[in-house]
């Protein structure tokens, strides 16, 4: 794959802990959202869990294209490092004035791997409009510790972002992130194809690490969300922080001095 | 004939404060005049659960505080603060789920 000059920055990869999420707008040519809505009404064929990416999509299949653009590439590269295996994939067609709204989940089972995470791509081929019901998220809310869909209680979450994108985005989403497919009020097919992949190698320092010290990082890993508790907002900082330093291995890390703090019991003896 | 139906409001607020800050909200009708569901406003019907009240919604159920399990205090998880609310609803004719008249 062509992904050493499309890698993500430090600062993209803090803004994937801190949110969750990283949207591509209209990173997938024309001509390959031309040829989607077919290819994904026909299907694509299920593979194995754990199949590699040669094996789940042969050269020149549409999926093996879209995963091999260099944008989508350096930014699974980036995440997840090299030679991910695929997990499974979905093809998701909603119809127009049909359905009803997923409940709000988390995908598989609760997952609370520390210094670790799949991600799932979603590819979006067309346009997506406000009455098209594109995939509602939440952000931030990856880290939280929920199984699927007990969630589903939630409907509406303050700062939730009901996906409006051009054709031909591409979002990366952490395993953990609380999503749904909304109800898709147009008079058009909606279509959104899916695919989970598990990284295996260490995710560590996989990214251009050459802004790893720009002030922007710690400004991305320190956002807040409009629908965060005060006081939970301040254990979200915490978590991030965790995860941060297992993604660079510097134990140092730190933001307002969250983890310091709590983790300070010093040994030495004053008499 | 009349008959009464349950409304539901669940706020989910900022802290354990029933005047504190709407950050979460859903709405169950059980009259089937409205269908609420996951992802249809961006906007809180009310800036606070005490705006709830002030408009007639009674509070039937609040969360209780639970101390964090030892070894878990750092985790995450459910919105804490989640205060349930109801309207009574009397209405002109039974209703059916698909909200016609018997």
């Amino acid at each position: 794959m062509a992904t050493s000059d499309h890698l993500l920055t430090s600062v993209q990869m803090a803004g994937f802990v801190a949110h969750g999420s990283l949207r591509m707008e209209a990173v997938v040519p024309a001509e390959m959202n031309a040829e989607a809505p077919s290819i994904l009404t026909a299907g694509i064929p299920a593979v194995p869990y754990g199949s590699t990416l040669a094996k789940a999509y042969p050269q020149g299949t549409f999926a093996r294209r879209l995963i091999e653009l260099p944008e989508v590439a350096g930014a699974l590269r980036s995440l997840v490092g090299p030679d991910p295996t695929i997990d499974h994939h979905a093809v998701h067609v909603r119809e127009p004035r049909g359905g009803s709204a997923q409940p709000l989940h988390g995908d598989a089972i609760i997952d609370v791997r520390p210094d670790a995470f799949d991600v799932q791509l979603m590819y979006y081929p067309q346009h997506v409009t406000p009455e098209m019901g594109g995939t509602l998220s939440v952000p931030g809310s990856h880290l939280r510790r929920i199984n699927e869909t007990d969630i589903g209680r939630y409907q509406n979450l303050l700062g939730q972002n009901r996906l409006v994108c051009p054709a031909g985005t591409v979002v990366f989403v952490h395993h953990g992130i609380w999503h749904g497919g909304r109800r898709n009020d147009s008079d058009v097919h909606r279509y959104m194809f899916k695919v989970r992949f598990n990284p295996t190698v260490r995710q560590r320092l996989l990214w251009d690490t050459s802004d790893l010290h720009d002030p922007a990082v710690a400004q991305e890993l320190g956002r807040s969300f409009p629908w965060y508790e005060p006081a939970t907002a301040r254990l979200e900082m915490y978590n991030r922080i965790k995860l941060w330093r297992a993604l660079t291995g510097d134990e140092t890390f730190d933001l307002e001095h969250w983890v310091t703090r709590v983790s300070s019991r010093p040994q030495r003896s004053a008499v | 004939m009349t008959a009464v139906r349950q409304q539901v409001l669940v706020l989910y607020l900022g802290t354990s404060a029933l005047d504190s800050d709407v950050v979460g909200w859903s709405v169950y009708d059980g009259t089937g005049l409205t269908s609420p569901t996951t992802g249809d406003s961006d906007e809180p019907p009310y800036a606070t659960g005490v705006g709830a009240l002030r408009d007639g919604w009674r509070l039937i159920q609040a969360a209780p505080l639970i101390p964090p399990y030892p070894g878990h205090e750092y985790d995450t998880s459910f919105l804490k603060h989640e205060f349930l609310f109801e309207k009574l609803v009397t209405m002109a004719g039974e209703r059916t789920p698909q909200g016609r008249s018997r």
